[in-house]
């Protein structure tokens, strides 16, 4: 009688999904804080609990969607933003554009083609195989993309965190090993390979690798979100 | 501490988010509209018509806490359990392998090049 009475008193309303967003997400913040790790990344813990609470209290996700959209909404202005650092960094990427530009196109082209390779021989479905090819680029052009070439947008934002995840827990051990000492390659593989994340962990590692890093985001999305609906036209 | 220059920072973001769209719509969504979006703003903001303090507070307010608006989209999750419980191996697999092989190419192709062009000049 209770859980009636809150479903049909909220289940319209935007204060839900807000709420539960934000909170769920403080509560990811506090965990990441608590943890000091990179695996605790407070989107995927608030994604969780969130799921859990919606399972739990039988609220419907469109219920819940009402007030998402609100907040989700705001990803589009903050691609636009995304400018922001890119520009801040441009006296270091005028110093570096050869490598800048060369490294961040073939990053882009590796991350299709190597995500594309391992899916066809992992033989997952087709929406599957779409929401993975845009996974090295920063998640709302990732999203965009998804949507694009026929994907699912939610699936590409999950797999976005969880490849700039492996990025900023194990990339610069990862770029020692295989006898990577160059700051610039480091700091444009980071950017590259695991967008925001993997910039937070080249920041911590040095302000050159951290700035190539920086750079190379933007790059490497607008690279990839030219060059990936070709490639999937072309193979069609 | 006022905070209503905000207003003037978020017009400008909004409305060069806006043009994005409306470029993508003419030209058919070839490129997405954030990202159309954003390559407009990095051109104004490096010739100079809009400059960077006009825009960088409300940016890092977004970007800043840019993944909690992904919480929202990566609910939606849940309408794709069955296909993506099945093919979780795959995806994980495919997401972890793939975003190595990125990091050993391209970390050690620049790194290659940037001899090269030492050894030139």
């Amino acid at each position: 009688m209770v859980e009636q009475l809150q479903l049909s008193t909220f289940s319209s309303q935007p204060i839900l999904g807000i709420m539960l967003t934000l909170v769920c997400y403080y509560f990811g913040i506090k965990l990441q804080q608590k943890t000091k790790s990179v695996i605790a990344n407070p989107m995927l813990i608030a994604t969780i609990m969130i799921i859990i609470l919606l399972k739990i209290f039988k609220i419907p996700l469109n219920a819940y969607k009402v007030g998402g959209e609100i907040l989700s909404f705001l990803v589009g202005p903050a691609t636009v933003a995304l400018a922001v650092p890119m520009c801040k960094q441009i006296e270091k990427f005028k110093d570096n554009m050869p490598a800048i530009l060369f490294g961040t196109f073939i990053g882009a082209l590796t991350g299709i083609v190597s995500s594309a390779g391992l899916a066809l021989i992992t033989k997952v479905s087709d929406s599957v195989f779409l929401s993975l090819l845009p996974k090295s680029v920063t998640t709302p052009i990732a999203m965009a993309l998804a949507e694009k070439i026929g994907g699912i947008p939610a699936l590409a934002a999950a797999v976005v965190a969880i490849a700039g995840i492996t990025g900023a827990l194990i990339g610069p051990e990862i770029l020692h090993i295989c006898g990577v000492q160059s700051e610039i390659a480091k700091g444009i593989a980071m950017g590259s390979a695991s967008h925001a994340l993997g910039t937070t962990r080249a920041l911590q590692e040095s302000e050159l690798q951290g700035a190539m890093s920086s750079i190379s985001i933007a790059l490497v999305g607008t690279t990839t979100a030219i060059i990936a609906p070709i490639l999937v036209a072309f193979f069609r | 501490m006022n905070y209503s220059f905000l207003i003037k920072q978020f017009a400008i973001l909004t409305a060069v988010y806006f043009i994005g769209e409306v470029i993508a719509v003419i030209i058919d969504h070839a490129l997405p509209g954030n990202v159309i979006g954003m390559l407009l703003m990095t051109i104004l903001i490096l010739r100079g018509v809009l400059k960077l303090e006009q825009v960088e507070i409300a940016s890092s307010m977004l970007l800043d806490n840019l993944s909690l608006f992904f919480v929202p989209i990566t609910v939606g999750i849940i309408s794709y359990a069955e296909i993506i419980s099945l093919e979780l191996f795959a995806i994980l697999f495919t997401t972890i392998v793939s975003t190595i092989i990125v990091l050993v190419i391209t970390g050690k192709t620049v790194q290659h090049l940037l001899k090269q062009i030492k050894q030139k000049g």
